[in-house]
């Protein structure tokens, strides 16, 4: 049971760790570091609130409403979302050219914005291709690769942490273990690895896996052990709590109360977190992309739109600026939802 | 020691003949998004040089926010503090922090609750101490260093000289209690705050501190408030004592006449909890039903009423003034006090009915006479 | 002493399982170096003689051994495609790389420290507000989003910068801001949020009651304390921190490590991501070594249980 000290060192406890013992993975990704010092952050503060006299913590101390920003957030992202779907039904009905064929435009990359029915409302790229559609069709990839990758990483690492945190003793330290190693490789490293691995081949065999699935695999990799470490931590914290124990001595079996106790109450702090995880898989799809290891040209994605973009500063700063803009924005709002979410969850979780 | 005269932006109005402390109507209300939380409403008394004031209620009653409100020591956001706090004849109370901090630590000092948490866990104890005779006292290294060392001899500390070097964490709850005190004293205050001093402690060590607070009171002629849950901490241990409910003083007596006249119900209950002498003497109060009123929408008559088994109709609707008893310097805010023929008869009319006009259950008489007469 | 001998063993330890690791993986990667020397138009014998001067019909065990072998020696093989020695290479790239590290965490505290301290002590006004919102922006936007505009701003427009290159310390700017801005955001998040729960405790306010001004408590007594999770989070950063030199290396056309690495990977040169690999692996135990060692120099109670320990 970690301590409920915060964030100071484990005075009385020495043998362990020189440094606090902040679940954070040991090396990855820029942006998979995030998600666990959230976490932990996370994880501390509901301790804390748990040991505090309840008389000294004013409940209203703590904001109860979403907040307009929220609702902004989630706005932006229900756009991205809405376009994405209907992506398919928009080119049906002429609405949205096709993303990798140029359109009717004098001087290519023409930046004039056009209206909706013509193509190129924010542009064209200097082959003539519809910008608009191009930034429509890559938000179905990326919210793709963001979702699949961290639903998966949710399941794996989810069931790996609950496990680690239930059983404790020798299990925990060699899951832990394991985790602490993946995590002390870069986990961009890891990720470009798996994708070279998964998605190519010698010449004239087919590869193993298409880029789609291959991104998708290898995000969902580097983010089981983060994920992992969080739901370990949470889990810690409520297999002490009094209803496990009560389920304990009603004789329940541990299957039965890591599924009716444990995952319930462990369930709605991961969502928020699982939230700002799409934003993360979100940025490093799009770092990949940026690498020109996620799907291929033609095909539009957002980190490629930026890295062809970056060719024509002078010209059209359009084509790297848009990308830019609607990368950010999506990542912002589901950070930001992610967060509101998290302070709304930690109310819940008081109120236990 | 050498006493710097603090001019100090007060100095001008500071009137040595006049009280130390008279704190006048203070209130100290947080604003917070449920409402305002009145944690102390309207607090009066009186503290002369070297007297000692036992401040005492249980926990959430208003007695941390009281002492650090009179110190000033509370941040400025969302707290509204009013009244008057008059010390040496000077009100402190909208004085700016840069002017309380020649008051604070030369002045006033205060002994916090929790020695764990009340030293800084990466400074060594020496330059703990020696931080303020640098600030107040503007001693050299070696004044200060020899200083540090006369007050923690003096505080009960052994291998003073080692200690100085030492860190918080190498020592015990009681050794840092001693050292926070020894921080205390080291400008020389006329005014300490004990808040609670022994509740964080070892049973063994609380009688030692309390002991050595006295001790130090008295050979500085310090005024001292000592603020408890506990009505076994003050009784042999101060002069008077002012009862705390639920941000209201609602008695205060000199300590003998209190404990051998009480008029209030709660001070009633508060004694009858009062652990045998063999119990540990921080156990909590919970032998009062109930819990203290929320402060933010407190109840409109007497606000002990809930949970008072002499409570009447007209504790539920009208709030009772503060009054004096016959005893001088005793007041009490109480409808059907304790002892009194209308206390008696509220009483026995609520035996009767089995309970109290609010509905608390009221079986048999709480409080035998062999303990009122303790003190 | 011990403790540095414990700290030295991990070293060894954490080197030779990544290493093991990424030899291992690259290995397996299809699409195999003799392939790469060989050629497309190799016929099935060749590539086998290939194969075998490059001893990669032996068993990767072996193969990792000898690598290792060579690799103590500072030999860490030729690169497959330019048939440069590796460790020169490296050697070339190195200090690219270690200046953008340590110019990125100049920038990062430099803004970070005193925008945090600026921010606790006024929390909820604001400086507050803007920075913490400023912050968590700065989270939300990946060096790649970052970099494009930088440069159109400050090297397309405004033509203060370049915006590429390795030419003097005015080419290092750009990448560094880069790769710091999301270090930044981080730090100050992380101490700001420290500092605002030190300013709460009781020792704060012990200190506040001695007379010592808001300046003194936050330098002498609330600093420090705060400074605890900001200095494991730099450690732990290291290893993002290295991967996002890779990124910004590809951006700004840095001759580093990470661009070495990257084009490695996509040029199939086994050895050259081995080796690379491996400088990532030692640059970040030792930067997690120094920290702990700043570590134990800031909390007296981690020197003490290591005393015992
Ligand atoms: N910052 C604050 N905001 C709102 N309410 C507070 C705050 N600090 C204390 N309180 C409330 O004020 C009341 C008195 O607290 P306190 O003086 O600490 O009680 P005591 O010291 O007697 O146990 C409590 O009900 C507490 O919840
Ligand atoms: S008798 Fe009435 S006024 Fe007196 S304490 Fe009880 S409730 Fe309050
Ligand atoms: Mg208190």
């Amino acid at each position: 049971m970690p301590e409920p000290s915060h964030r100071g060192a484990p005075v009385d406890a020495p043998g362990i760790s020189s440094r606090p013992e902040i679940d954070a993975p040991a090396g990855g990704a820029r942006e998979m570091l995030e998600l666990t010092q959230l976490a932990d952050r996370e994880v501390e503060e509901l301790q804390a609130l748990h040991t505090l006299d309840p008389d000294q913590v004013p409940a209203d101390a703590v904001k109860k409403r979403l907040g307009p920003l929220f609702w902004f957030a989630a706005g932006w992202f229900l756009l991205i979302v809405v376009l994405a779907l209907a992506a398919p039904l928009m080119e049906r009905a002429g609405f949205l050219p096709d993303p990798t064929k140029a359109v009717k435009c004098a001087n290519p990359p023409c930046s004039k914005l056009g209206i909706l029915k013509q193509g190129y409302l924010l542009g064209t790229d200097n082959l003539s291709r519809d910008i608009f559609s191009r930034i429509v069709w890559g938000a179905r990839v990326s919210l793709l690769v963001g979702f699949s990758s961290i639903f998966f990483g949710l399941v794996l690492g989810g069931a790996i942490g609950v496990i680690a945190g239930f059983f404790k003793g020798k299990l925990e330290t060699v899951l832990m273990a394991l985790t602490d190693m993946f995590l002390a490789f870069p986990a961009i490293l890891l990720a470009l690895a798996i994708i070279t691995f998964a998605s190519t081949s010698n010449p004239g065999e087919e590869p193993r896996l298409s880029r789609q699935v291959a991104v998708i695999l290898a995000l969902t990799i580097v983010s089981v052990p983060p994920i992992a470490r969080l739901v370990r931590a949470s889990t810690l914290v409520f297999a002490q709590r009094e209803f496990v124990l009560a389920a304990r001595t009603l004789g329940a079996s541990n299957l039965r109360i890591m599924v009716k106790e444990i995952v319930p109450n462990v369930l709605p702090p991961i969502f928020a977190f699982g939230i700002i995880g799409v934003a993360i898989a979100i940025t490093a799809e799009g770092a990949l992309a940026f690498l020109g290891l996620s799907l291929q040209p033609p095909n539009p994605t957002w980190g490629g739109m930026i890295n062809d973009g970056q060719k024509f500063y002078l010209d059209a700063p359009h084509m790297v600026l848009v990308p830019c803009a609607v990368l950010f924005l999506t990542v912002l709002s589901l950070n930001l939802a992610g967060d509101r979410l998290r302070e709304y969850f930690d109310i819940k979780e008081s109120v236990l | 020691m050498s006493r710097k005269v603090i001019g100090g932006p007060t100095g001008t109005g500071r009137d040595p003949n006049a009280k130390l402390l008279r704190v006048v109507d203070i209130k100290t209300h947080f604003r917070t998004e449920k409402g305002t939380v009145r944690a102390v409403d309207g607090v009066s008394f009186t503290l002369d040089r070297g007297r000692t004031l036992g401040v005492v209620g249980e926990s959430g009653s208003g007695k941390t926010i009281l002492s650090r409100s009179i110190m000033g020591l509370l941040p400025k956001r969302n707290v509204v503090r009013q009244g008057h706090v008059y010390y040496e004849g000077t009100d402190i109370i909208g004085l700016p922090d840069e002017e309380m901090r020649h008051v604070w630590g030369s002045e006033m000092a205060m002994v916090f609750q929790d020695p764990m948490t009340s030293l800084n866990p990466v400074k060594k104890i020496g330059k703990q101490i020696t931080e303020s005779l640098f600030l107040h006292l503007h001693m050299d290294k070696q004044d200060a260093h020899d200083t540090a060392l006369a007050l923690l001899s003096s505080v009960g500390i052994p291998e003073p000289e080692q200690r100085l070097n030492e860190y918080p964490h190498q020592l015990s709850g009681g050794m840092r209690q001693r050292v926070v005190i020894a921080i205390a004293l080291a400008c020389g205050p006329k005014l300490l705050f004990a808040d609670e001093p022994t509740t964080a402690l070892d049973v063994t060590v609380q009688a030692q501190i309390l002991n050595l607070l006295q001790q130090l009171q008295r050979e500085r002629h310090m005024a001292m408030i000592l603020v408890t849950h506990d009505l076994g901490v003050v009784a042999g241990r101060t002069d008077e004592i002012a009862v705390m409910y639920a941000g209201k003083v609602v008695e205060h007596a000199p300590t003998p006449v209190l404990f051998s006249n009480m008029k209030m119900p709660y001070t009633e209950a508060l004694l009858s909890s009062i652990p045998k002498l063999d119990y540990p003497s921080h156990t909590r109060l919970e032998v009062i039903p109930g819990r203290p009123p929320d402060l933010i929408n407190p109840p409109r008559g007497c606000r002990f009423a809930p949970r008072c088994k002499y409570a009447q109709e007209r504790c539920l609707n009208e709030e009772p003034p503060l009054i004096a008893a016959e005893t001088p310097g005793h007041m009490f805010r109480c409808w059907f006090p304790v002892g009194s023929p209308e206390g008696e008869e509220a009483l026995s009319r609520n035996l009767a009915a089995g309970a109290s006009a609010s509905g608390v259950p009221v079986t048999d008489v709480p409080m035998p006479a062999s303990l009122a007469g303790r003190s | 002493m011990r403790f540095v001998w414990r700290k030295f063993a991990q070293l060894i330890v954490v080197v030779l399982a990544v290493t093991f690791l990424s030899y291992l993986m690259l290995s397996l990667l299809p699409g195999d170096l003799a392939q790469v020397k060989c050629g497309i138009s190799c016929d099935q014998q060749s590539l086998e003689r290939t194969r075998e001067e490059l001893g990669l019909n032996q068993p990767i065990p072996l193969r990792y051994v000898k690598w290792l072998g060579k690799a103590v020696t500072g030999d860490l093989g030729k690169s497959g495609t330019n048939q440069q020695p590796i460790t020169e290479a490296l050697q070339q790239r190195l200090p690219t790389t270690i200046k953008l590290l340590v110019f990125s965490q100049l920038i990062a505290l430099a803004i970070a420290v005193p925008a945090a301290v600026i921010a606790a002590q006024r929390a909820g006004g604001i400086f507050d507000r803007i920075s913490t919102t400023l912050a968590f922006a700065g989270l939300s936007a990946p060096a790649y989003v970052v970099a494009p505009v930088l440069v159109y701003l400050f090297a397309v427009r405004l033509k203060w910068f370049p915006a590429t290159g390795t030419e003097g310390l005015k080419s290092f700017v750009l990448p560094s801001v880069t790769l710091a801005l999301a270090e930044m955001a981080a730090y100050l998040r992380l101490l700001r949020s420290d500092l605002i729960s030190t300013l709460q405790e009781d020792y704060i306010t012990m200190a506040k009651a001695k007379g010592l001004s808001p300046r003194e408590v936050m330098i002498k007594h609330a600093f420090r304390p705060s400074t605890f999770s900001l200095v494991t989070v730099m450690g732990l950063n290291a290893g993002r921190l290295l991967g996002g030199t890779l990124i910004i290396e590809v951006i700004f056309a840095l001759n580093g490590i990470g661009s070495y690495i990257v084009q490695g990977i996509f040029s199939r040169d086994y050895f050259a991501v081995q080796a690379g690999v491996v400088v990532v692996a030692v640059g970040y135990v030792l930067i997690n070594f120094a920290v702990d060692m700043l570590y134990a120099a800031l909390d007296p109670r981690i020197r003490h249980a290591r005393a015992i320990a």
